[in-house]
């Protein structure tokens, strides 16, 4: 079974099945554009801040592709800057959730006992709640601001990441090397994170992607609600404000916000997926 | 299976203890107070009334006491009043404002099975078929939709450029005024769009869900097997296969009532429907503590009913279950 699996350990392996898998390469490819683009937002589009009354609620043309917004501000480099603040919300957010989700998850799985039946319990009852009630809570009460947003949403998101890496140290602990590795006197630490930790990497970078994509959805929809990124910072959230308050009549300003989001969401989604097929041997036939 | 249930409720008591100690710890340890939206605004008030209003609400007593008054009144189903103008009991608005959310979350998880199960079995029996790729499609592209965006994108369309449906609220003016069965056809007219939001985001998951087990169950022995006694394909898939691959959804039911609830506060606030998320959403902006603390403890309560009845209609359904 172990040598089925192409992990880390056989990244050639990895690499070839993650290229014929046009999911994957789809995302990846979605992925890099919006990457790219919210790195060039400086450069490619004009400044999203500049307001011009004189050119309010331009539909798309050739001098504003994406038109403009009721401040007269360009539609498409509020989305491209929008791009930066999303995906920064993104990967923060999600990069608290795994190491919170990481460590909670190893202790619980490296020694089980009351230590695991303790944290589990903890994991329930984080389940139990309706997230967005809590993240909306919590940040209604601090400053609505773009730190604050991604370490709630970092803090309420790392149950699914702790269960999984819960469930593979409790498999990867008896293993023969991690024996061994004790044996020659390797104190927990180091047995949890150089032994077992590299062996559980493949869920844990599924469940980041996607997570991810569920990071922009949250953030997004905070905003839209007027808790999240507070204007005039542009984020795709709150652009969609001004699309609901010219509902009927500027469509732009409510179509391509949207779909930077879908577009941005969709890439991860897909990546994500990708990858976890990728290493899944038993999904090829 | 009675033993079972009480067992379980039993079970549920120490988890309940927990999400009121978090939610109460969370909400208070967080920057400012209900006394600010009375007194930041208002240089005539002194800071001996800002003290005596802290005194009045208990803000002045240490975390603890404070939680464990509101436990104890708790216990008495008492949520305390609400921090607002109306100061009228927690219990009571929360009661008047459930009953809408209950009826969208159901109408909507009706509508997600009627639509997520056929379709999921459908591209599972045609796998690889263009009818599965184009579902498969649909399923990363509803994955990917935010509801919020969803709403608006029909409110501009449905709503507003084609007038076929109201954008906001439940009730018409003058709804009062109609025969039932006019007022009935009134709030159902108004519920179209924000049910069909609330339900187009589980669509995709439950869909891709159906799918996985279908394709699970039919590659076991006693599907072969009744394939082997001869039976019609459609005998096979329709009533062997159907049956077993359903059972897992009731769980995923079970646990989608969080998400569905979290998703409330979202549609009611852009349809501007008078239900708990709404409500939820105003109390958060007013600081209203009695009111979140109600809110988060009912939320949780629902999670862990639905996941109870989820594990009941579960063994119901299984008797492999049921024997443990």
């Amino acid at each position: 079974m172990d040598s089925l699996m192409p992990s880390f350990k056989r990244p050639g392996l990895f690499m070839q099945r993650l290229k014929h898998n046009r999911m994957a390469l789809a995302g990846a490819a979605i992925v890099m554009v919006m990457c790219v683009l919210a790195l060039l937002a400086s450069v490619v589009g004009r400044d999203p801040g500049d307001i011009d009354v004189s050119r309010q609620l331009l539909a798309p043309c050739w001098e504003f592709p994406l038109g403009t917004d009721d401040l007269g501000r360009d539609v498409l480099a509020r989305i491209l800057y929008g791009a930066r603040i999303s995906l920064l919300v993104g990967f923060v957010a999600v990069g608290i959730s795994t190491a919170i989700g990481v460590v909670v998850g190893a202790l619980a799985g490296y020694y089980g006992g009351w230590v695991d039946s303790l944290i589990m319990r903890f994991v329930d009852i984080m389940l139990c709640f309706p997230s967005f009630f809590l993240i909306l809570a919590v940040v209604a009460f601090l400053e609505p601001s773009i730190w604050n947003i991604m370490i709630v949403i970092g803090l309420t998101s790392w149950m699914g990441v702790a269960r999984l890496v819960r469930a593979e140290f409790l498999s990867l602990r008896e293993r023969d090397y991690v024996q061994a590795a004790k044996a020659l006197g390797a104190g927990d630490g180091r047995v949890i994170f150089m032994h077992i930790l590299p062996n559980a990497l493949s869920p844990i970078l599924v469940s980041a992607t996607l997570g991810v994509a569920g990071a922009i959805l949250v953030e997004s929809a905070l905003s839209f609600l007027g808790i999240g990124v507070q204007p005039p910072t542009p984020s795709w959230g709150n652009m969609l404000i001004a699309g609901k308050q010219t509902l009927g009549t500027a469509w732009w300003l409510s179509v391509f916000p949207g779909l930077a989001i879908l577009l941005t969401v969709l890439g991860y989604n897909l990546l994500g997926e990708g990858i976890r097929d990728a290493l899944d041997p038993r999904l090829k036939e | 299976m009675f033993v079972q249930i009480a067992k379980r409720l039993i079970m549920m008591l120490p988890l309940l203890l927990g999400i009121t100690l978090i939610s109460f710890v969370v909400i208070h340890l967080a920057p400012g107070e209900p006394t600010d939206l009375q007194t930041q605004l208002n240089p005539e008030v002194s800071s001996e009334l800002r003290e005596r209003l802290r005194a009045q609400y208990d803000l002045d007593k240490p975390l603890l006491v404070q939680y464990g008054k509101w436990l104890g009144r708790l216990v008495q189903l008492d949520f305390g009043e609400s921090f607002v103008q109306d100061r009228r009991p927690v219990a009571e608005k929360i009661a008047e404002r459930l009953p809408v959310t209950i009826m969208i979350n159901l109408l909507s998880i009706g509508l997600i099975l009627l639509i997520a199960v056929p379709l999921g079995v459908l591209s599972a029996v045609r796998r690889n078929s263009l009818f599965d790729r184009f579902t498969t499609v649909f399923v990363f592209i509803g994955f990917a939709t935010p509801s919020f965006w969803l709403a608006l994108l029909l409110m501009d369309f449905f709503g507003v450029r084609l007038g076929l449906f109201p954008i906001a609220g439940l009730k018409s003016l003058g709804h009062e005024y109609l025969s039932f069965g006019r007022q009935v056809g009134d709030v159902a007219h108004h519920l179209v769009l924000p049910v069909f939001v609330s339900a187009f985001g589980g669509l995709a998951g439950f869909s891709r869900y159906m799918r996985g087990n279908m394709l699970e169950v039919v590659r076991q022995d006693y599907i072969l097997t009744a394939r082997a006694k001869g039976l019609s394909e459609r005998v096979v898939i329709y009533r062997h296969a159907l049956h077993n691959a359903l059972l897992p959804v009731i769980t995923l039911l079970g646990l989608s009532v969080p998400g569905l609830i979290g998703g409330s506060v979202i549609f009611e606030t852009i349809f501007a429907i008078p239900g708990m998320g709404k409500m939820f959403y105003d109390g958060v902006m007013m600081r209203d503590y009695p009111l979140i603390m109600g809110v988060l403890v009912i939320g949780a309560v629902l999670t862990l009913v639905g996941n109870l009845i989820a594990d009941v209609a579960y063994a119901m359904a299984d008797p492999r279950i049921r024997r443990r």
